[in-house]
C-alpha cells in the first residue's frame, strides 16, 4: 500500500503529516525543533528514510538536521548519537557555511546591492533550500542567503561552496528581495547529472552544465520594471521554478510578476500568464504525470501579499500556461487573506496526482484529485514556509 | 511638463491614477522635481524623502531612461529626456520592499 509523507517547515518548527494512498486520514507529528524557523525539509529520492532539515534562528544561526529513519529521530550530522540536540551550536561542522574565497579553489568575496541600492558585503545568513541528490543519499545541495550554493558529500556533515556561481561576475548587480538575497530553487536534471538550475531573488535564474563549476544567467525573455533596464541580464526577482522530472528542460517560472515557461532549458522564456486574475505570486508546480498541467496561487500584488478578493484559489493550466482555471472546491472563498510562499507547494506521484500547499495562516491543504477538490490536513500550524512530499511505495 | 511615475501605494495616498504631470521651473533635478511633487501632493511629504534630512528612503529608488539615478546628487541635472517630458522620472519600491 502506498503512503505519503508531507514535510512541512514553519516559522516555529517542523511537522510531518502522513497518510496512506487514499490521502483521507492524516497523522500529524511535531513540532520538531519547536520554536525554530524551519525553512525547508526535504527527503532523499535515493533513500526516503534520509531527510534533511534547515533549522535557523536570528539568535543561534544555522543548524542542519538529519533523520535516517523517516523523521522519527533527528541529529545534527557529525554530532555523536545521543548528544542533546539544539539549542546551542553543534559539535560538528554541519552548520559551517563559509564562502570559498581561497586563491586555489574559490572566488573573491565581492559586494552585492543592499536594500538601499548601496553595495554591501556578502554575509551568510541561512539555508533556504536543501536539494538532496537524485542518486546518493549523502550528497545534498544547499541554497543559502546571501546567495550561493553549497554541496555536502558526507550527509550534511561538511559543506563546501560551489563558488563559480557567486563569482559569476554579476554579483554587484544582485539585490535582496523582500525575504533577503536568497538562493531558493535548486533543480537537478535526472537526465544529465552535470546540469543544475538555480534561482535567486533578486538576480534571476542560472544554469550550470559542468556540475557547478561555471554558471550562466538564463533570463532572456524576462522583463522586470523594478530594475533600471527591464530586460537586463540579471536582477530579476524569480520567485520559484518547477520542472517535471520526466521532461527535463521544460521549466515553469513564477516571477515576482509574470508566469513564464521555457522549452529550451532556460535559454529563452516566454510569458504564459494568460487569463490569470493577477500574475504576481510565489509558488508554481507541475503535475507528476501530465507535464503540461501546472499550478499557481495568484497573489494580489507585491504590495499586498495575500490572495485576491478574500478568496483562496489555486489556478491550474492544462495547456502549459495561458489558459487557466480557478480551483476552489474546499478552499475558503470569503475573508481569506493568506499568502502561499515560494517553497510551500509540492506534488506526490500517486495516481491521481496529489497536490499540497501551505499558507502563512498555518493551513496545509491537500488535493487527492489533481486539484479538483481540496481538504485541510491541518488548519492551525505556525506560518508555513515550505512543503515537500515523499511518495512511499 | 515633467512626468513622474509613483509606486502603487503612493498613488493611492496621493489619489492619482497614472502618471503625475508637474510644471517645474528652473533646473530639472531630483530635488526640484520632488519639491514640486511634495508641494502639489503634501501627503507625500516624508514618504519619499525624510522630512528633516531630505534623504531618499532606503526602500525607494529613482529610475529614468533605464538608469538607476538613486545615488546621483539631488541637485544634479536629470537627463534631458526627463526634462523634456519624453521619459518619466520613476519612483519605485526597491524589490526588497515588496
Amino acid at each position: 500500500m502506498s503512503k505519503v509523507r508531507v514535510l512541512v517547515g514553519t516559522r516555529k518548527g517542523a511537522f510531518i503529516l502522513t497518510s496512506d494512498g487514499k490521502r483521507e486520514q492524516w497523522d500529524v507529528s511535531g513540532p520538531h525543533f519547536a520554536g525554530w524557523e524551519i525553512y525547508h525539509v526535504k527527503g532523499s529520492p535515493a533513500d526516503p528514510k534520509r531527510i534533511y532539515a534547515s533549522q535557523t534562528s536570528g539568535w543561534f544561526g544555522q543548524i542542519i538536521q538529519r533523520s535516517d529513519d523517516g523523521g522519527k529521530t533527528w541529529h545534527q550530522p557529525g554530532t555523536p548519537p545521543g548528544e542533546p540536540p539544539a539549542p546551542g551550536p553543534p559539535k560538528a561542522a554541519s552548520n559551517k557555511f563559509v564562502y570559498d574565497a581561497s586563491a586555489e579553489t574559490g572566488k573573491p568575496l565581492t559586494t552585492h546591492q543592499f536594500y538601499d541600492g548601496t553595495q554591501h558585503p556578502w554575509e551568510f545568513k541561512r539555508v533556504w533550500h536543501l536539494e538532496p541528490s537524485l542518486t546518493d543519499p549523502n550528497m545534498v545541495y544547499a541554497g543559502v542567503e546571501d546567495a550561493a550554493i553549497f554541496l555536502s558529500t558526507d550527509g550534511g556533515e561538511n559543506w563546501k561552496e560551489l563558488p563559480g556561481l557567486r563569482g559569476h561576475g554579476t554579483g554587484p548587480k544582485w539585490q535582496p528581495g523582500a525575504g533577503g538575497m536568497c538562493l531558493h530553487t535548486i533543480i537537478l536534471d535526472p537526465s544529465n547529472p552535470r546540469r543544475i538550475w538555480i534561482a535567486i531573488s533578486a538576480a534571476g535564474a542560472f544554469r550550470t552544465d559542468d556540475g557547478g563549476k561555471t554558471w550562466k544567467p538564463i533570463n532572456r525573455g524576462l522583463r522586470s520594471q523594478y530594475i533600471p533596464d527591464p530586460n537586463a541580464e540579471v536582477g530579476h526577482c524569480v520567485h520559484h521554478i518547477a520542472m517535471n522530472p520526466k521532461r527535463p528542460g521544460v521549466l515553469f517560472m513564477q516571477k515576482h510578476w509574470d508566469v513564464m515557461r521555457s522549452d529550451d532549458a532556460g535559454d529563452n522564456w516566454k510569458e504564459v500568464s494568460g487569463n490569470l486574475p493577477t500574475d504576481f505570486g510565489f509558488v508554481i508546480d507541475v503535475h507528476a504525470h501530465e507535464p503540461e498541467t501546472i499550478y499557481v496561487v495568484p497573489i494580489k500584488s507585491d504590495g499586498e501579499h495575500y490572495v485576491m478578493d478574500g478568496k483562496l484559489r489555486v489556478y491550474r493550466s492544462r495547456t502549459g500556461g495561458n489558459e487557466w482555471e480557478a480551483l476552489t472546491k474546499g478552499l475558503p472563498q470569503k475573508d481569506c487573506y493568506v499568502n502561499v510562499l515560494r517553497d510551500a507547494m509540492a506534488v506526490d506521484s500517486l495516481d491521481k496526482c496529489g497536490i499540497y500547499f501551505g499558507t502563512t495562516g498555518g493551513q496545509v491543504y491537500a488535493s487527492a484529485d489533481a486539484g479538483d477538490s481540496w481538504n485541510p490536513i491541518v488548519r492551525d500550524l505556525p506560518a508555513v514556509l515550505s512543503v515537500e512530499v515523499q511518495t512511499l511505495v | 511638463m515633467i512626468r513622474v511615475i509613483l509606486p502603487p501605494h503612493l498613488r493611492t495616498l496621493a489619489h492619482v491614477g497614472g502618471e503625475v504631470m508637474l510644471e517645474v521651473d528652473g533646473p530639472i533635478t531630483q530635488r526640484s522635481v520632488l519639491d514640486v511633487l511634495e508641494a502639489s501632493y503634501p501627503m507625500l511629504r516624508g514618504t519619499i524623502r525624510d522630512h528633516v534630512t531630505q534623504q531618499r528612503r532606503a526602500f525607494l529608488r529613482f529610475f529614468a531612461c533605464e538608469e538607476d539615478l538613486s545615488h546621483q546628487p539631488p541637485d544634479a541635472p536629470l537627463p534631458d529626456a526627463v526634462a523634456s517630458g519624453k521619459e518619466p522620472f520613476i519612483v519605485i519600491g526597491a524589490i526588497a520592499g515588496g
